[in-house]
This record gives C-alpha cells, sequence and structure tokens, in this order.
C-alpha cells in the first residue's frame, strides 16, 4: 500500500478546517480578501501550488522558513532543465502534503534509498509553499561566463546588489545560481521539501547556503497580527499586505516587460545579525527611540495605536521607522523575514538576528532605495549584514505540465 | 573507520576457490590461478611508455608479463568495457617482471600502464576475437563477484608488501622513508576497507582513530603510527607495527576464505563512497599526515573496482544507469585529479573551503548514482 500523507487527512476536510482557520483572524476586508485569494494559507492544510504568482509571496506568511541557495555545478542547459522539472513535480506533490516521489518513503524496492525521506510522514501540508527564484549568476558567472546560453535573457533589474555601508558581508554565506524559500506552520515540513529538492539535485546543483527561520517577523495580510522580531519590537504593522491588490501590482510585481518575468517579482535576501547583547542593554526609552514605534502597543511614538499614520514629523529624525517608513522612503516592498538563532558564537553571544526577505518589482526602485535611505538609521548601531541575495522569481506554474523556469529556459 | 550497515559477507555465497573455478578471471598473485594460457605477452612499461606485444588476441586464457624499466612504481591493467578490471598487477618495483593470467572472452579491451600508480594511465587498444560468451543473468552476477574477489586479493597482496615496507622504514627510524610509504600502504587498504570491515575485529585495529578506540582498550594501527610519525617519535613504535604486519597478514588469510555475494558489492560500493564523504571530505582520517585525498583516490577506486565488475549486469538491466555510472566516476576523478602532485596528492590542508566544496558536491552527485545499483542487483 501506498503510504500517503495525504491519507492521514480527508482532503474534503481539508478545505473545510481552512475556512474556518482564516476566519479566526479578524478584519472583515482582510477575511473577505483571503478567502478569495487562492495562495491563503489554511494552518495544517495545502496552499495551491500553481496560479498567476508563486505562492510564498503574497500568501500569509507562515511561521517557519527553510531558505536554501544552491550553484548549478553542470554546465549541460538539459540536465539542468531535467532537474528543474523533477524540481517542480516533488513541489507539487510536497505541497499537497504527499511524498517527494511518486513511490514514496516507506513502498519501493528494499534495496534502493527511497524516493521520500520520510520524516514528514504523518504531518499535514502545514501550509507549505515552495518559491523559486534565479540569481544573476545562473546567467552570467562572476568571471561573465554564460553557462546556458541565458546571458541575453538576463534581466536588467536581476544585478549584484551594490555595497553597504556597514556590510559585513560572508560571500559563502551569500548569492547562488537558484534559491528555495520553503516556508511551512511547521519546521519539520519545510526542512523536509529543501532537504528532498537537495536531494533529487544532486550532480546539478549543491547547496551553497541554507539558513533555518522562525517567527515570522512580517504579516502579510490584514488579518494576521503583528509579529515581533527579536529586538522585541513589532515589525511590519505598514508592510504591503495581499489585499492592497493596487500596491502590490505597482510595488511587487512584474508587469508589461514582455518578458519570462511579468507577474514575476524580485527576491533580496538579507541576513542582519542584531547584537542582541548590546540591545537588551539599552535602556527602553532608547530602544523605542532607536525604532521610532513605542515597545508595547507597536505605535508610532506619539500615538496610542499600532495602526495610527505615522506622523514622520513627530518621531526622532534617524529612528528606524522614519527612515525605512513609505512616505519617507517614497517606495514599498514586500517584507517576508523570519527571525533567527544559529546557537551561540565563540564568545557567547547569541548568533541571532533577522532573516530580511522582501519581494519588489525592480531591487533598484525597492530594497536599494529603502536601504540607502537607512544610512543614517540609528538601528544601524545594533545590526550587520552578514548574508546579500538577490534572485528573480518567475510568474506562477499555469497547469500540470508547467515546470520551474519554463519561462526562461522552455 | 566506520561501522557498516550489513555485513559485507552473507551466506551461501560460492567461496573463491569455487568461484574460480566456475570460470572467469585469474589472478597471478594468487599463484595459479584457473586454466593455463599458451603464450607469454610480453610488456615493457617505462615511467612513459606501455609497449604491448600484440594488440589482436584469440579468446582464451592469455599470460602477460610486465617488465617496469621505469624509475617508479608501476601498475598493469587489462580493461573491458567501462574500465571494467579483466585483470592487473599492482605494485610493480622498478626493475621486476611481474606475470598476469587473464581469461578474455571476445571483445574490445584497452591495457593500461599506470606509472606512479596514478591516473588513467598509458592506455592501448586491444581486440579480442572469437566466440563471445553471453551470460545468464545468474552467470553474469557470478562473473561479477569473481572479478571482485580477484581484485580484493590482488589488493591485499599489495598490501602486505607495502605495509611491510612501511613497517621496516618506521622499525628502522627513517622517518622520511616511512612517511612516504604511510599513505602509500594505506591505499590498498582503503581500496577493500569494506572487505576487512566485515571481519569486525581486524578494522579497529588496523584503521581506528584514537576517538575510535573505547577507553580501557589499547589503541593499535596505522593512525598511531601516524601520530608518532608525524605528531611524536618512533621510539616505542616497535610493537605497534610488528601488530600491524600480525593484523594485515590476518586480513589477507581470511580474505582467502571471503565469500561475497553481489550485493555486497554494490553495498561495498556505496560505502567506500560514504567513507569519503563522512571521514575524507572533512580531512578527519589523516589529522596528523594530511594525506586524506590519497584515501580518497584509494576508497574511490575500490567503490570504482566494485561497480565496473558489475557493470555488465548493471547494463543489461539499466543502460542508462550504466552510462551514468561511467561519467559520475569519471568526473569525481577528475575533480580529484586536480589536486594531484607528483605520485600523490597536495595535502588536505592545502585545500580551499571551494575545493572541498566541489569535491563534496561531485561525491554526492556520484553516491546518488551508486545508491540505485543495489536495487539493481537485487533484481
Amino acid at each position: 500500500m501506498k503510504l500517503s500523507r495525504r491519507d492521514f487527512f480527508g482532503a474534503a476536510g481539508l478545505g473545510a478546517a481552512g475556512v474556518v482557520a482564516l476566519g479566526a483572524g479578524g478584519a472583515v476586508a482582510g477575511r473577505a480578501a483571503a478567502a478569495q485569494d487562492p495562495t491563503a494559507s489554511t494552518g495544517t492544510g495545502a496552499v495551491p501550488f500553481g496560479g498567476a504568482h508563486q505562492a510564498g509571496i503574497t500568501t500569509p506568511a507562515q511561521d517557519r522558513l527553510h531558505f536554501v541557495a544552491f550553484d548549478v555545478t553542470t554546465t549541460d542547459r538539459a540536465t539542468l532543465v531535467r532537474m528543474l522539472q523533477a524540481w517542480t513535480e516533488a513541489a507539487r506533490r510536497m505541497t499537497r502534503g504527499e511524498d517527494a516521489g511518486p513511490v514514496g518513503a516507506v513502498a519501493g524496492n528494499e534495496y534502493a534509498p527511497p524516493d521520500d525521506t520520510g520524516e514528514a510522514l504523518g504531518l499535514p501540508p502545514a501550509g507549505l509553499t515552495l518559491t523559486i527564484g534565479f540569481g544573476p549568476t545562473l546567467f552570467r558567472t562572476a568571471e561573465g561566463v554564460d553557462r546556458f546560453g541565458l546571458a541575453d535573457r538576463q534581466p536588467a533589474e536581476l544585478v549584484e546588489l551594490p555595497a553597504f555601508a556597514g556590510d559585513e558581508l560572508r560571500p559563502e554565506i551569500s548569492g547562488g545560481d537558484i534559491c528555495i524559500q520553503a516556508c511551512a506552520d511547521d519546521p519539520q515540513v519545510a526542512v523536509h521539501a529543501v532537504r528532498n529538492l537537495a536531494r533529487i539535485g544532486q550532480g546539478v546543483v549543491g547547496v551553497r547556503w541554507s539558513q533555518l527561520g522562525f517567527g515570522r517577523t512580517s504579516s502579510t495580510t490584514s488579518d494576521q497580527a503583528t509579529p515581533r522580531n527579536l529586538f522585541g519590537f513589532k515589525d511590519g504593522t505598514d508592510n504591503l499586505k495581499s489585499d492592497q491588490p493596487q500596491a502590490l501590482d505597482r510595488f511587487v510585481w512584474v508587469s508589461g516587460t514582455g518578458t519570462w518575468m511579468d507577474g514575476g517579482s524580485y527576491l533580496v535576501s538579507r541576513r542582519i545579525r542584531m547584537l542582541i547583547e548590546v540591545w537588551d542593554r539599552q535602556n527602553l526609552r532608547d530602544q523605542q527611540d532607536t525604532i521610532g514605534r513605542t515597545k508595547g502597543s507597536g505605535a508610532p511614538i506619539g500615538q496610542t495605536d499600532e495602526f495610527a499614520p505615522v506622523d514622520l514629523g513627530a518621531l526622532p529624525p534617524r529612528s528606524h521607522v522614519a527612515l525605512a517608513h513609505p512616505s519617507s522612503a517614497g517606495t514599498a516592498i514586500l517584507r517576508r523575514g523570519y527571525s533567527f538563532v544559529d546557537g551561540s558564537d565563540g564568545l557567547g553571544r547569541l548568533d541571532a538576528g533577522l532573516f530580511f526577505l522582501c519581494y519588489q518589482a525592480d531591487p533598484a526602485t525597492g530594497f536599494v532605495q529603502v536601504q540607502r535611505n537607512l544610512r543614517s538609521d540609528a538601528m544601524n548601531e545594533y545590526v550587520q549584514h552578514t548574508s546579500s541575495g538577490v534572485f528573480a522569481c518567475p510568474p506562477g506554474l499555469t497547469g500540470d505540465d508547467d515546470w520551474w523556469g519554463s519561462g526562461l529556459l522552455g | 573507520m566506520r561501522t557498516r550497515r550489513t555485513p559485507l559477507v552473507a551466506a551461501g555465497a560460492a567461496s573463491l576457490a569455487l568461484l574460480a573455478a566456475c570460470g572467469g578471471g585469474s589472478d597471478a598473485g594468487s599463484g595459479g590461478g584457473a586454466g593455463g594460457a599458451s603464450d607469454d605477452i610480453a610488456v615493457a612499461a617505462s615511467d612513459t611508455s606501455c609497449d604491448v606485444g600484440t594488440t589482436e588476441l584469440e579468446a582464451g586464457t592469455h599470460e602477460f608479463t610486465v617488465t617496469n624499466s621505469g624509475s617508479s612504481v608501476t601498475e598493469f591493467y587489462v580493461y573491458a568495457e567501462g574500465d571494467r578490471i579483466m585483470g592487473e598487477v599492482e605494485n610493480i618495483a622498478p626493475g621486476v617482471a611481474r606475470s598476469l593470467l587473464v581469461e578474455l572472452p571476445a571483445g574490445s579491451y584497452q591495457t593500461a600502464c599506470k606509472p606512479g600508480m596514478t591516473g588513467d594511465g598509458i592506455r592501448t587498444d586491444l581486440t579480442v576475437s572469437g566466440e563471445s560468451e553471453q551470460l545468464s543473468d545468474d552467470e553474469a552476477l557470478q562473473a561479477a563477484v569473481t572479478d571482485y574477489t580477484r581484485y580484493v586479493t590482488s589488493q591485499v597482496t599489495a598490501l602486505q608488501e607495502q605495509t611491510q615496507a612501511f613497517v621496516t622504514a618506521v622499525k628502522a627510524g627513517d622517518v622520511a622513508q616511512a612517511q612516504a610509504l604511510y599513505p602509500v600502504a594505506r591505499t590498498y587498504y582503503e581500496r577493500i576497507e569494506p572487505v576487512a570491515e566485515s571481519f569486525g575485529d581486524l578494522d579497529p585495529k588496523i584503521d581506528a582513530r584514537e576517538n575510535d578506540v573505547e577507553p580501557g582498550d589499547t589503541w593499535t594501527g596505522f593512525h598511531v603510527l601516524e601520530r608518532d610519525l608525524w605528531a611524536g617519535d618512533l621510539s616505542q613504535s616497535g610493537p605497534v607495527a610488528d601488530q600491524l604486519t600480525t593484523d594485515v597478514d590476518d586480513l589477507a588469510t581470511r580474505v582467502q576464505t571471503l565469500e561475497l555475494q553481489p550485493l555486497d558489492l554494490a553495498n561495498g560500493a556505496l560505502g567506500l563512497l560514504d567513507e569519503i564523504a563522512s571521514s575524507k571530505i572533512t580531512g578527519e582520517e589523516d589529522r596528523y599526515s594530511h594525506t586524506d585525498l590519497w584515501d580518497f583516490q584509494a576508497n574511490l577506486d575500490g567503490s570504482q573496482a566494485a561497480i565496473t565488475s558489475l557493470r555488465p549486469v548493471v547494463a543489461a538491466a539499466d543502460p542508462e544507469l550504466a552510462a551514468s555510472l561511467d561519467s559520475a566516476f569519471a568526473a569525481t576523478q577528475a575533480e580529484l585529479a586536480q589536486f594531484a602532485s607528483g605520485d600523490g596528492f597536495v595535502l588536505y590542508t592545502t585545500l580551499t573551503p571551494a575545493q572541498v566544496q566541489g569535491l563534496s558536491d561531485s561525491l554526492n552527485a556520484l553516491a546518488a548514482q551508486v545508491s540505485q545499483v543495489p536495487a539493481v542487483v537485487a533484481g
């Protein structure tokens, strides 16, 4: 008997559970929008894999992340295409809560390694989304080599980020030819997905670096409560939300280029280490002045309601919110970051911070513009950017035969 | 060393003696295999050439006599398609002549001398005409076992010789010579390590690292001498060296009654790659000498020897897998060859993290292919 993870949960039951879970959130507008949104998370349920846009961008942010960047080790384009097709099939299955391969973790030839690793047996789909992006080095290596005949298809927007003051980037955990963002409400489901994709990709890609995250630090829908980051502050109050379609079309989705990226979005990743112990010594007033919000309610300084409009004139001019807010930066990005704690460093300090992820229609007028505006950010004293990446995330898959990268490599 | 998941030796396999009687290869090292040769083909090997007396033969058993006129130790191989080893002589010292008996059905082959015992060797095409035998599935599997068992025997013989030379240098207090021989002697062990591991007690005696030893137990074997040679002195090394000779001789004796199943070959081939992935790629194996890349090469050789023995079986059942195995072995070999230096390799400690990652990626790709072989063999 084939033991599918889906067998543990009735498919019909999932849909009902999903509606209930969504309804528990809050504002009427958010509920309605979310209920119509095919990419809405259902907590334990499945998020549709296909659609106009990739899932995992405006999908209500799940609680857990496993992000992985690969370098392509083959130089053969057909081999790369075959792997992307195999990945797509596995991703399609895993997001439905099924085993990665058609045979499954325990049903195959006992002398063959199973085509699924098994640690997600018995777990629900957990809202798993798998979002793929292509880095600049896939199109042209750092040495300028066009390995796959893709150089003329590299979007002008997809270029390495400029250096920013204070960067402490480590090349070995930066960049990558291909990234996969795996988000789920169960960490084991996210790790299972990345592990199986890495296994399937062996010989074609090698893992360059990966990052685990927990405790989403942004809400991407209005009915999600604003979470707190490791500074202890609410983070993402004024983030772009999935129920703001006009803003998303303007700031997040690529459109009108007539290229394979229409319907896609650009992803910027930054591993931002927080100097936790230093931060924790700062008095409450300084912490609040550094961020620009009150620590308890999350309201902008001078206000009492978290969602009260930000009054730039009332904020300390070098506070993070004063400089990062759309009304100051002149642009908006869809943030989707996660906290991380990678144990402690050799000096007994937490190696912890924010794994910042954001989506935008153009990194130059998105993250780069925001980050440049943060040059004098008071928060810079407490953070170090240690990893950086930029990736072109293609539009969603159109049908059951479609595969990741078909518009680029098909 | 590591603990194997499954015993390499399973009950019910034909013994080495029986296998030899079934036909297939025979080995010069074992002193008189099956059948006699009607000819004696001279092979003149030097550091830069490998002149074989003939390039066309009739199917049957042939004898090659390899004379090494070069300055480095050489090896001689007869390869079938996919570099399946039909016969080989290891460890032919300068000035020495050694002979090889090999049974060759009709087909296309290559001979190779490997001066310095590294690389693809100096190749010559060899065509064998006459009746070609069509083997049944079971016969093909038995032929694979025979083929690989012969490989193991030849490696053990070379291991005894090289270990003796190494031990002699250690006991003579000749540090430079002993350091030079250490990775060479280990090569013959690392190629067949799963076989040694199948004799449960021998692998810990020969190849334990310091942290493998239970408190209260005595640490013996290669790695004790490695520590003495690179991080200590040889004043107390004599008894350890003698014990190593005894244990290697014990291994050679036990190999004579080795009984292998086809699945053991497939699992052993993967086990050797897992060895690389778990201890060589991290530089843990040879923590004093940093000669891990010699061991890497030896594990890779041993894995390939087992897979090439099985190759006709794999090629019949899954030609695509056979081709993938060929190219994956070649790719990993090419990745490793970047670090060749002289007759050996650069020290592990000179590799950059990116270079280690390149080796690791290549090895993972190879192991993914090799992991498909057991199911094919099990049918």
